[in-house]
């Protein structure tokens, strides 16, 4: 007991350094409930040992008979209960509307869930998997799911919301100190549910400016392979296909580009652009037998598919020195075929 | 106390328990066809009882599995490849599902009702059996065919495992909660065979709601009015209310989820044009009121206990049957806190948190009643008791807990934590297991005409309590620093380099699980032990007063040789203790001592 309330009383004991300014007004609250708490269950814990040693059956001692109801003492414990939960009510209402209703001109943001990694699209266009966020300004995060329902939480900004497919929903934070913190996904989703995690990294508006410059550059200089490569990463490609041959739900890309493969349906296809390019846009179209039908459509923009097959190209052995893209320079061309969903199958 | 106005309250025959004879309901007729189409309310009892364990055994290893592979935090930096990890998460979800699903829809929900239920109730209504006994062996029967089904779940991840390919997915990944898109569109699990099951369990726990309603209407004996009825048959008459109102919510929605499953038709599917939180409100609407169609029946085994073990009646008899209503209307009212993040308006978020609040009133009145009744008792610390005690102690800390998530910006951390996974172990297992295990050992000699070795299950008792609370009070710490629930794997650093010490305390919880799991095959020892050495049980061990003391234990095949006629549960005056073998005997004069001490007072 006396643990506890030594504990108690330590504010990093409980929940994590508040980064936010919503934390202090959460975590006030959360201390109030607590001791709320810890008041009653010390009350009904000591009362019931203290019956439980003072009442103890010993033989031979008869107990005088106590009364078996009385009208006051019920509305006695009916009525202050019902006070403090109004209390704690209509405070926890009124601090979460303070989190509901978010500031206007917030810097907004969207993230996407995916299983299982998260990615953030800024208003510059620049899409990454950790967050970055300027200290001491509101930040809106447009919420939406590529496939299950996921939960964006931030524990040190005291945040969390569903992110559900079909809807938009969205949260506010305004982080008030530098530093990383964790992002976890809170709603089950599947196989890697526990790894869906990244960081929250908070920096001064100048350094945020640095930086989203920096990706900006790096993004529009970086060669064909190396943008396909990048890109592999952030749009959570890694999560069902391997670079090394190994099978996880999709295919592995090494040595992808260019096999002849047969489809669930029948007849063979060649790993080409057309193909993969119909792959990515309308990925149930066309399933290489023995494959679950399980990816997400991904809506890319042409030059990035472009940068993806590039990619693809480099770590296959299917693929001649004439089929490559010079490995030098931007990756400005748009992708080299447009989607033909007839595909290149031998089917009559 | 209004009830004793004369020396002798009783209107007819004493009290006096019946005498055993040879012929009890366990040899009344012989042959496994006497057990398999039985309509004795005792025999249904006793199936259910061995269906029931056996699931929770099966559910406790699924736990154990759960808590071994939390003691490593199993992260990729670890050196393991993504396909093994792959396999090992698969393996992990797998298996919190299976805990889940089979915990809360075979063992938690029937445990109480359909063993004790089965078993106690019409004999405390002074009654031959229960007013439907067909339906009675219908709602097992159920059970069983629902059983199969989870059986089916477990043996095809076991067969795809050993490499066999199996048609329709194999095992389950959803979570307990089947929550859509992902169960419909995504989950490789059999989830069209887990929804079959959990709708026809439904109908078990439907058919047994639907007899309890009609028994505790039509079958009450002469004397007892309802505001002379035991508590405990409130508590079921309030979760039958429960059952029998909210459970058909349950059967259209996971028909509805197999049905989009199967053939693609579009109510929760994104995709397909169907809304996911749509089944989140379809589903809670049911399994809110679910958590009380677990912890109903329990607190009125508390109020038994308390009674009998304090030799002393009830405190605020009227306000503890009450409340037993007020919590079953309620529970219909909040199953929107369990959403307070998905979306739904800020409106709807306010509306459920103050009814969530109100449903902690009814609770905490029973708390304070049951303390009110220690108050002066003559207490007895039988191992019943211990469970009634540890009840109220982990009942408190799990309605108490309850006010974070009620409270809306507080529960925005914390939900989906494991401070939910805390706050609803200590409500789930700490209160209806405590309750369960409880009644188990309450009504034991009844059942079964043994009794079992006291310090036995003393020591049984302190392993169960002290492994629970290290199993799930490190969880409230986790929780509330930000450790997600369902996570297989967890990081053991945080982003900016410091120590999560998640691992910490999920080898706490672990050690705690090892621990409550020693105690609970402890218990199990101590029940095996009574069957094959324990001391024949008199009619009364305990001297209560409700009237299924009332007849020899083991009872006979129709448990009353005479009706009795009812008077005041919970006045327990006239009951003396004699000795081990005759028991708690009826003696008007004591009685009437009792009563003119009382008058005097």
């Amino acid at each position: 007991m006396l643990h506890a309330i030594l504990a108690a009383s330590d504010p990093t004991f409980w929940l994590p350094r508040g980064a936010s300014t919503v934390s202090g007004d959460v975590d006030m609250l959360f201390n109030i409930v607590m001791w709320i708490c810890i008041f009653f269950f010390v009350l009904v814990t000591v009362l019931l040992l203290l019956f439980v040693v003072m009442y103890r059956h010993r033989p031979g001692v008869k107990r005088s008979t106590a009364a078996e109801h009385s009208t006051l003492l019920e509305l006695t414990w009916t009525l202050i209960p019902s006070i403090i939960v109004v209390f704690l009510y209509y405070y926890g209402f009124r601090q979460y509307m303070n989190m509901v209703i978010e500031p206007p001109n917030a810097y907004e943001i969207t993230a996407t869930g995916k299983m299982w990694q998260w990615s953030f699209t800024y208003p510059t266009g620049v899409e990454t998997n950790e967050l970055h966020v300027p200290v001491n300004v509101p930040v809106r995060v447009i919420l939406q799911s590529n496939d299950v329902i996921h939960s964006l939480y931030i524990p040190a900004f005291r945040v969390k919301k569903d992110v559900v497919p079909g809807r938009f929903n969205r949260l506010w934070f305004q982080a008030t100190d530098n530093g990383q913190y964790d992002i976890y996904c809170t709603d089950y989703c599947g196989t890697n549910h526990s790894t869906m995690r990244s960081t929250a990294v908070v920096e001064s508006q100048a350094d945020f400016d640095k930086w989203m410059k920096i990706t900006i550059d790096t993004n529009n200089n970086l060669p064909p392979v190396q943008k396909g490569k990048k890109l592999y990463m952030t749009q959570g490609c890694a999560q069902c296909h391997t670079l090394d041959g190994t099978r996880l739900v999709g295919p592995s890309w090494k040595d992808m580009w260019g096999r002849t493969e047969q489809l669930e349906s029948g007849p063979d296809i060649v790993v080409n652009a057309p193909y993969v390019t119909e792959s990515i846009l309308l990925p149930q179209a066309k399933i290489v037998k023995g494959y679950p039908p399980s990816m997400p459509p991904f809506q890319l923009k042409p030059a990035d598919i472009s940068a993806l097959m590039e990619f693809m190209k480099s770590i296959s052995s299917h693929t001649s020195a004439a089929d490559m893209m010079p490995t030098t320079g931007p990756a400005t061309q748009p992708a080299a075929t447009e989607p033909a969903l007839t595909g290149s199958t031998t089917q009559k | 106390m209004s009830a004793v106005t004369g020396p002798i309250s009783y209107h007819g025959p004493t009290p006096q328990p019946q005498r055993a004879s040879s012929d009890n309901y366990l040899n009344h007729t012989r042959g496994v066809m006497s057990w398999a189409f039985t309509l004795d309310h005792k025999r249904i009892g006793l199936m259910y009882m061995i269906g029931i364990l056996a699931s929770f055994l099966l559910a406790g290893l699924f736990a154990i599995m759960v808590r071994t592979m939390l003691w490593h935090p199993l992260t990729a930096e670890a050196g393991a490849s993504q396909g093994a990890l792959n396999s090992a998460h698969d393996l992990y979800n797998h298996m919190f599902t299976l805990h889940g699903a089979v915990m809360v829809f075979m063992f938690i929900i029937p445990s109480v009702p359909a063993i004790l239920g089965n078993f106690i109730l019409p004999m405390q209504l002074g009654a031959k059996d229960v007013a439907f006994p067909r339906l009675n062996l219908l709602s097992f029967y159920c059970w069983v065919v629902g059983g199969v089904f989870f059986v089916y779940l477990l043996l095809s991840g076991v067969l795809h495992a050993m490499g066999f390919n199996v048609p329709g997915g194999y095992g389950l990944d959803t979570g307990w909660t089947f929550y859509t898109p992902y169960s419909d569109a995504k989950a490789q699990g059999s989830v069209v065979a887990a929804t079959i099951g959990v709708f026809i369990l439904g109908f078990s726990s439907i058919l047994t709601g639907l007899n309890f309603i009609a028994s505790i209407h039509m079958l009450r004996p002469r004397g007892m009015g309802w505001f002379k009825m035991p508590l405990f048959l409130w508590a079921l008459y309030s979760t039958s209310l429960i059952q029998i109102l909210a459970t058909p919510v349950l059967a259209i929605t996971v028909m509805l989820l197999c049905a989009e499953r199967a053939i693609g038709i579009g109510i929760f599917d994104p995709a397909r044009g169907g809304d996911p939180v749509l089944f989140q409100h379809f589903f809670w609407f049911y399994s809110h009121p679910a958590v009380y169609i677990m912890v109903l029946p329990s607190m009125g085994i508390i109020s038994e206990l308390i009674v009998a073990f304090s030799r002393k009646h009830i405190f605020g008899y009227s306000f503890i049957a009450m409340s037993s209503l007020a919590i079953a209307l309620l529970s219909f009212f909040v199953w929107g806190h369990h959403m307070f993040i998905s979306g739904q308006s800020a409106v709807t978020d306010a509306i459920f948190s103050l009814i969530t609040f109100a449903v902690a009133i009814p609770s905490a009145v029973k708390v304070f009643n049951w303390l009110a009744t220690l108050f002066r008792a003559d207490i007895r610390l039988k191992v019943p008791m211990m469970y009634a005690l540890g009840f109220i102690m982990l009942f408190t800390i799990g309605g108490l807990t309850g006010l974070f998530l009620g409270t809306l910006a507080v529960d925005v951390p914390l939900t989906n934590t494991y401070f939910i996974v805390a706050h609803f172990h200590y409500v789930m297992m700490g209160s209806t297991l405590f309750a369960f295990i409880g009644g188990m050992y309450y009504w034991w000699p009844k059942m079964f005409g043994k009794m079992y070795n006291e310090t036995f299950a003393h020591v049984a008792f302190w392993f169960v309590f002290v492994g629970f609370n290290l199993t799930f009070f490190p969880q409230f710490i986790a929780g509330t620093k930000g450790m997600p629930r369902r996570y297989a794997s967890y990081p053991v650093l945080s982003s900016d380099g410091r120590p999560t010490h998640f691992v910490t305390y999920h080898r706490l919880s672990t050690t705690g699980a090892y621990t409550m799991g020693t105690g609970l095959f402890l218990v199990l020892g101590t029940w095996i032990q009574s069957l094959r050495r324990g001391k024949q049980a008199p009619p009364n061990p305990w001297g209560a007063n409700t009237l299924e003391w009332r007849c020899p234990s083991p009872p006979p095949h129709d448990n009353f040789t005479e009706t009795p006629v009812a008077d005041d549960p919970y006045d327990l005056s006239g009951w003396k203790y004699v000795s081990e073998e005759v028991g708690w005997v009826y003696d008007r004069e004591q009685a009437a001592a009792d009563v003119a001490a009382h008058v005097a007072h």
